[in-house]
């Protein structure tokens, strides 16, 4: 941990509480979250990991009862009085466990994030969608068909048009909650080789249920239990030589 | 003892089959009530209504403009105008106002403001059409003839009444299939930086389309079949009306008006007018559905 100081902190929180009415979900969450590089979040369900993600671009705010303590940055700036809330979402972009493609499409999915950031000309909405969709390694397996609806794709596919849909607003941050959970094998492969690609130029933050994806792709893992963060090091050092007990016991499989 | 055990279960079997084959057949019976009530009446009005356009004409029926049946004048021009404009004026109305009201129900309007709304909607939908018809004649044509001139009986009246009435549908059916969106499309929208007006209007409005459209549809279909209401506030002149403020009588006003003491010929006349209005909805249901097809793959 001694070298991080060094390298650019794009997320911090401080004492990051948060809670579902009277349930506490995040227990002073103290995190610095390196640009650049795959942050992996790991943990047993309701250990408040998909929590933290979704208050990094404030996903939760749509939740009636839910309340927050604590701050968080994104470049130094905090993420609840600094940033409006759409320039915020367009910074910090989000990929969803379940592929949700709009009924729409390809062309008009991946069109549909610049559009309402308010780019009209065709041609730099052309642009954009193919370069997106080559960022996302989808564009060879859609050119051809970019006026058909995106729902007719593999589950693959959707998932990886859904990377490109957030790429195409240009964020920094990119978050995903499980990505791949509800993919073959063959699919998450490509989205793992895909994610390694993109830590060149976005910050990611990805939660997952698999402890082996979380080892192959990430360059930071932090283990949540129980609306707290038992352990955040680097990947290799969690997984050979943990500090913590309950780490060695859940990334062993002894609990989980 | 084996032969015995073997010989209850087949009995056993024979008996759930028989069962089933009762239900399947139960099934298929009460749905072909239905088809066969169709069938039944569009037979009949087509019997009925039918040789008059061998005896009369038919352009001098659909289009002839001068409805006098006891001096053999049969067209009914008039009537499919008046239709056409109670119609397409209450449905365009009313589908604006019952879109952006079950927009609000479904995503905007607080609990609290909800349970208020959504009681008052069904109620619209529970007042019988004669309670309309004298609500407005009492009200609105006074009202029309105050403000606007020319007696109150009028088209106007038939289309403010027939919006109040087609609503309920179209806000009821809005609101369910824009309910039916997946949450994953509106979370996807809001994680791109959309506000929550062009989530609404740019994915869940267009991903609830088909649900819309049968609304508008099934309003519609209320709207031109609507007789009663109209009937106490439209003045009934089968004349093509000019203006919103004439008088003017609708098709199935025509056939409930007249139908008590018609004979022959004019009788055949009227089942003609029920014929053009059957037609006339298949025709209108096609358009509508198309068209916003049409509309949506665009989009």
């Amino acid at each position: 941990m001694e070298n991080k100081q060094l390298k650019e902190i794009k997320i911090c929180t401080k004492g990051l509480n948060f809670f579902y009415g009277d349930n506490q979900a995040l227990k002073g969450i103290n995190i610095e979250i390196l640009a650049k590089k795959v942050t992996a979040l790991i943990g047993p369900s309701g250990c408040g990991k998909s929590t933290f993600l979704k208050t990094l671009n404030r996903m939760n705010d749509l939740i009636p009862e839910a309340r927050l303590e604590g701050e968080i940055y994104l470049d130094n700036l905090n993420l609840y009085n600094d940033y409006d809330i759409v320039e915020l979402r367009k910074k910090v972009g989000m990929v969803f466990q379940k592929p949700n493609p709009f009924p729409m499409s390809i062309y008009d999915n991946i069109a549909y994030g610049p559009r309402i950031h308010g780019i009209k000309n065709k041609a730099v909405l052309d642009q954009i969608v193919e370069s997106s969709l080559q960022k996302a390694a989808l564009w060879e397996e859609v050119k051809d068909r970019l006026k058909q609806n995106a729902l007719g794709l593999s589950g693959g596919q959707q998932q990886r048009l859904c990377i490109a849909r957030v790429l195409a607003v240009e964020p920094e941050v990119v978050l995903m909650d499980e990505p791949t959970s509800a993919l073959d094998p063959l699919a998450t492969l490509k989205i793992e080789d895909l994610i390694q690609e993109l830590a060149d130029n976005y910050t990611i933050v990805i939660v997952t249920h698999n402890m082996q994806q979380a080892g192959r792709i990430s360059d930071y893992t932090a283990f949540f239990l129980h609306g707290e963060i038992v352990e955040y090091e680097t990947t290799s050092k969690i997984f050979s030589v943990p500090n913590d007990k309950r780490t060695e016991d859940y990334i062993t499989g002894r609990f989980g | 003892m084996l032969n015995k055990h073997c010989k209850s279960r087949i009995k056993k079997l024979r008996l759930n089959r028989f069962w089933e084959y009762i239900a399947e057949r139960t099934l298929l019976l009460c749905a072909s009530a239905a088809i066969v009530s169709v069938l039944i009446i569009s037979v009949y009005i087509f019997y009925s209504g039918l040789p008059i356009f061998g005896k009369a004409g038919f352009r001098e029926i659909v289009f002839g403009t001068e409805w006098k049946p006891l001096e053999g004048q049969f067209g009914i021009l008039p009537m499919i105008i008046a239709s056409i404009i109670t119609t397409l004026g209450a449905v365009a109305l009313a589908a604006f106002i019952g879109l952006m009201t079950a927009v609000f129900l479904a995503e905007i309007a607080p609990a609290g403001l909800a349970k208020i709304v959504r009681p008052a909607v069904e109620l619209l939908a529970g007042i019988p059409s004669v309670v309309y018809g004298f609500f407005s004649l009492i009200v609105l044509v006074p009202l029309i003839d105050k403000y606007l001139g020319g007696g109150g009986n009028s088209l106007l009246a038939a289309v403010i009444i027939l919006i109040m009435m087609v609503l309920p549908t179209i806000i009821n059916i809005a609101e369910s299939s824009l309910r039916a969106v997946p949450s994953e499309y509106k979370e996807g929208s809001l994680a791109l930086g959309a506000s929550q007006i062009q989530t609404i209007f740019k994915v869940q409005i267009p991903a609830a389309k088909s649900g819309i459209i049968a609304g508008i549809v099934l309003g519609m279909g209320r709207a031109i079949g609507e007789t009663m209401a109209v009937i106490l506030v439209i003045g009934n002149t089968p004349q093509i009306p000019t203006s919103l403020l004439d008088r003017a009588r609708t098709l199935t006003s025509n056939i409930a008006l007249e139908m008590s003491y018609a004979e022959g010929l004019h009788q055949e006349a009227l089942f003609a007018t029920g014929v053009v209005l059957f037609i006339f909805i298949m025709l209108l249901n096609i358009a509508v559905t198309f068209l916003f097809r049409k509309a949506g793959e665009g989009s």
